[in-house]
């Protein structure tokens, strides 16, 4: 099923940029403000949902050419990582850490490991729903 | 963790390397790789060993699961150090024999190796571990691993029917362990076999003691193959001969003889333990080697052979535990600690000369092409290496001098006949049925050697010419059957080192009234009953034998085949599948409304019931914020959406309803001061309606015409319910504050997690093992919508 609308399609190339960036944002805040993985994997699925909906399945296909179902897994698996440096470090599994330091440009700056396991979180999240979407959308009885 | 920790660790890493390996090394038989493991263990463990002392017990500890009292620890004495010795000794032995037998060009060696890799970690865990639910694991971990090497050769129907009965029964019987384990805990608080020993007495008194020893022996039985669960051992004959030697005669099917050994101190002093595994393995052994006989598959002979002996073990484990009770006399007492030794010392016998004589078989095999007794026959002159290997490993299963297997025949006799001195009359069947038994192992023995090596040579029956192995084959059993020899000739080379430590520590309570007490073993212990036994079971045995042709087939044809054991078993798994579909179908309709019925109904009657039962409803308003005029409206909008989509009659729009519902929900959200939830509920009620309308291309019309008003009543009914539950749970708990809640805690995220937002410090910090858990269910249910909706084509073409 190839559909164009071409007002769709040129203010998703904008729309796009728009909610990815905002997506990053919501992530790397979530510490602090309103977000994280979760909520970031979810818009970013969102905007990837948009160019589907505006595109069609090849196209993106071949603009992002990603397997989600190993970027749920790699999401799947730092998430499990971080835990196991814990016990690495023999302390109890899934301790998390954090520390503040200062980097030019972005002065005191706050590093934590919970922001990676928040971006194991983030990659889960993003591959499984589009997993499901895309498998869903690709069938064809 | 320590070396010993490492040492069985290693089988386990090889399990991951070498099929790693097995594609980069496709010019060296993987086999080799593999025989790195058991080698560097055996020397390992035999550092441990000492000719002239005993092992000093070592024990080491890991944590594990402190919480639960789950602790990895190992604890090397001289029974565990035998086994060890055993494990890594023969692994060592069957992996070289195996780089000979199985082809490097058609077999999947990597898949063979990493098999019986898992199976050696597994098994030495077993024998090591000294915590009661670790040692489970493992010991089940064997199972999986016997398993999986029984249906090797998955493609025949035989392996696979063989590797499933195996496991259902020593699976069912590792489960009633299981619980005799628990059993055990709850009588003493420990999982530590130790501990549980130096409580003595305490334990014994509890009223759950007696069943937990019977849950216990039963895993014992199943995984030792004692009568009636021994029918899994000749079906599991199907797994490649270097694993029947291996797993099904000399380690795996012990670790039942393992683990009574294992229990003797807790469990010895029952006369309830010692009549149970004496009789059973006296039935054992007897039904063992009487079945042995009708056999022509040598490699079923072997297996009922296997069976038999370890019946005779299992027989003596019981005649030594009869010691323990405190009935007799020190003396007599003393004499039952013969039969221990007799146990221990049999049991590495056999391991030696079953190991051998499998392997001798599989060569037979491997180079006629039958196992088949009525095929083979004259080939002695051309294999004659071969012939005098197995003639070493029968005559010591026979229990003839000059091999290893004579002295610990004639220990069993002096134990059978101890045990019929000191009890009442009818016990004395006892050592006659023992002896009767020796006639037939007597008897089979000399058909493995003579039906196999003398008589007519049929060229024509065989698949090739035979001709003597290769070195690298011969090599194994070899070793075993000098060892055999060198047992019989000098026995004191494991009597003080691991014999007499091992039967010391079995029988604790026995030993500490001569902490002095020496075993002997000699090879000529005099003319005595023993002895004339001996020499009349050799005299009929080869009469017997003579004439086996003339009483074979009659005898033989008096046993109805209707109602064997291996008949209850298949009718029984035919039956529980019939019966297991039957249950499911009941309930496994295909409707999702039915699914959700069980559901809800379950949420209702569970919830709903406990705060019935416990009265623990409560409704207090008096804390609460007054609701403002916005939140009224909010609160209607959702009503009216849920009503509209009731009535709705097309799926969009009800689809939009429940997205209206949706967006509400999150306005309540933002209102309630959660941004983070707000977000959330936004971007997934997006997500979800993006979804139903991908799926809502595929569903079917909605059926509103056939609906019944019955149907629509009980759904009412039961939607009323779900409500009601959940409106009470809700109001009960915002109402009750049995203890301080744990947000105070959470408050302080800026402090312990250096976190401004207290819900994503939540999330990623305070509990991320339920973050950790929820995205593994996440990504597996998206695996399986994946495999649901891809995989669907090719199962329909099937």
């Amino acid at each position: 099923m190839k559909f164009t609308d071409v007002y769709l399609q040129t203010a998703t190339k904008i729309l796009v940029f728009i909610i990815m960036t905002f997506s990053i944002y919501v992530l790397f805040a979530g510490h602090n403000n309103p977000g994280g993985g979760f909520i970031g994997g979810l818009i970013t699925a969102s905007a990837l949902i948009l160019l589907y909906i505006a595109f069609d399945l090849q196209s993106v296909r071949d603009i992002i050419p990603v397997d989600f179902k190993k970027l749920a897994a790699t999401g799947v698996l730092i998430a499990l990582l971080t835990g196991v440096a814990s016990l690495v470090l023999n302390i109890p599994f899934l301790s998390q850490a954090f520390t503040y330091v200062d980097l030019p440009f972005l002065g005191k700056t706050e590093l934590a490991t919970a922001m990676i396991f928040d971006l194991g979180v983030y990659l889960a999240v993003l591959g499984t729903t589009m997993t499901i979407i895309t498998s869903i959308s690709e069938d064809d009885i | 963790m320590s070396t010993l920790h490492l040492a069985i660790l290693l089988p386990f890493v090889f399990v991951v390397i070498i099929p790693l390996l097995y594609k980069y090394t496709t010019a060296i038989h993987t086999g080799w790789i593999a025989l790195i493991v058991p080698v560097a263990l055996f020397v390992y463990f035999a550092g441990h060993f000492s000719i002239y002392d005993a092992i000093e017990p070592i024990t080491v500890s890991v944590p594990w699961i402190p919480s639960i009292d789950i602790h990895f620890t190992l604890y090397l004495d001289s029974l565990s150090l035998l086994f060890a010795l055993l494990i890594t000794g023969i692994g060592s032995l069957v992996v070289l024999y195996s780089i000979f037998y199985l082809s490097k060009d058609r077999e999947r060696l990597h898949l063979f190796y990493a098999y019986l890799m898992l199976f050696m970690g597994a098994m030495l865990g077993s024998v090591l571990s000294d915590n009661l639910l670790v040692l489970y694991t493992f010991w089940e971990l064997t199972s999986v691993s016997s398993f999986l090497l029984i249906a090797y050769w998955y493609q025949r129907q035989r392996s696979r029917y063989g590797a499933q009965k195996a496991m259902y029964i020593t699976m069912t019987g590792g489960f009633s362990m299981l619980l005799g384990f628990i059993i055990l805990y709850v009588a003493s608080g420990t999982f530590s076999i130790r501990e549980i020993i130096a409580m003595g007495d305490t334990i014994s008194a509890h009223y759950l003691f007696i069943p937990a020893m019977f849950f216990i022996l039963l895993g014992a039985f199943t995984k030792s193959a004692q009568f009636p669960f021994h029918i899994w051992l000749p079906d599991a004959m199907e797994a490649p001969t270097p694993i029947s030697a291996y797993l099904h005669s000399a380690t795996m099917v012990k670790a039942g003889v393992y683990l009574v050994a294992r229990m003797t101190p807790i469990f010895g002093a029952q006369l309830e333990w010692s009549w149970t595994i004496i009789i059973v393995g006296i039935i054992t052994l007897f039904w063992g080697s009487f079945n042995a006989l009708k056999q022509y598959d040598l490699k079923a002979l072997l297996a009922y052979s296997t069976i038999s002996q370890l019946g005779l073990i299992m027989s003596l484990l019981g005649v030594g535990s009869m010691g323990m009770n405190g009935m007799f006399g020190d003396e007599v007492s003393f004499a039952f600690m013969g039969a221990f030794l007799a146990a221990i010392f049999h049991l590495i016998n056999h391991s030696v000369f079953k190991g051998s004589l499998f392997m001798m078989v599989g060569i037979l095999d491997h180079e006629t092409g039958t196992r088949d007794i009525r095929k083979l026959g004259g080939i002695m002159h051309l294999m004659p290496i071969s012939f005098t290997l197995t003639m070493i490993g029968a005559f010591s299963m026979a229990g003839l001098p000059p091999f290893s297997g004579f002295i610990s025949k004639e220990m069993f006799f002096t134990s059978m006949l101890t045990l019929s001195e000191n009890n009442s009359s009818w016990v004395n069947i006892i050592p006659v049925i023992a002896w009767v038994a020796s006639i037939f192992t007597f008897i089979y023995c000399m058909i493995i050697i003579f039906k196999s090596f003398t008589g007519t040579y049929h060229a024509n029956l065989l698949e090739r010419v035979p001709h003597e192995a290769p070195v690298g084959m011969l090599a194994s059993p070899a070793t075993l059957s000098i060892l055999a020899i060198a047992l019989f000739l000098f026995p004191g080379l494991i009597v003080t080192s691991i014999l007499e430590p091992t039967v010391k520590g079995m029988a604790p309570n026995v030993f500490a009234k001569d902490p002095d007490w020496h075993a002997h073993i000699t090879a000529w212990h005099g003319l005595n009953l023993e002895l004339f036994m001996t020499i009349g079971l050799v005299i009929i045995g080869i009469l017997l034998f003579l004439r086996i042709e003339k009483w074979k087939t009659p005898i033989f044809s008096l046993i109805s085949k209707r109602y064997s054991l291996n008949q209850v078993y298949d009718k029984g798994m035919i039956n529980l599948e019939k019966f297991g579909t039957a249950v499911t179908r009941s309930y496994m309709t295909g409707s999702t409304t039915h699914y959700l019925t069980y559901i809800f109904c379950f949420l209702i009657i569970t919830v709903l019931g406990t705060l019935l039962v416990t009265n623990s409803f409560y409704l207090d308003t008096s804390n609460d914020s007054p609701i403002e005029w916005y939140e009224f409206v909010l609160g209607i909008a959702t009503v009216a959406a849920a009503v509209f989509v009731l009535f709705s009659t097309s799926r969009l729009m009800s689809i939009m309803g429940i997205g209206v519902i949706g967006f509400t929900v999150s306005l309540f959200f933002v209102i309630f001061r959660a941004p983070d939830l707000a977000l959330t509920q936004l971007v997934v009620e997006t997500i979800s309606t993006t979804l139903f309308l991908l799926c809502f291309y595929f569903l079917p019309k909605m059926k509103t015409s056939i609906t019944s008003l019955k149907f629509k009543l009980t759904n009412a009914v039961i939607a009323l319910g779900v409500g009601t539950t959940l409106t009470l749970i809700g109001l009960s708990a915002y109402g009750h504050r049995i203890f301080v809640p744990i947000a105070e805690y959470f408050n302080d995220s800026y402090k312990l997690a250096g976190a401004k937002n207290i819900v994503n410090s939540i999330l990623v910090d305070f509990r991320a093992f339920d973050t950790m858990l929820e995205i593994v269910v996440l990504f597996s249910a998206g695996i399986g919508i994946y495999t649901l909706i891809k995989l669907r084509h090719a199962g329909r073409n099937d």
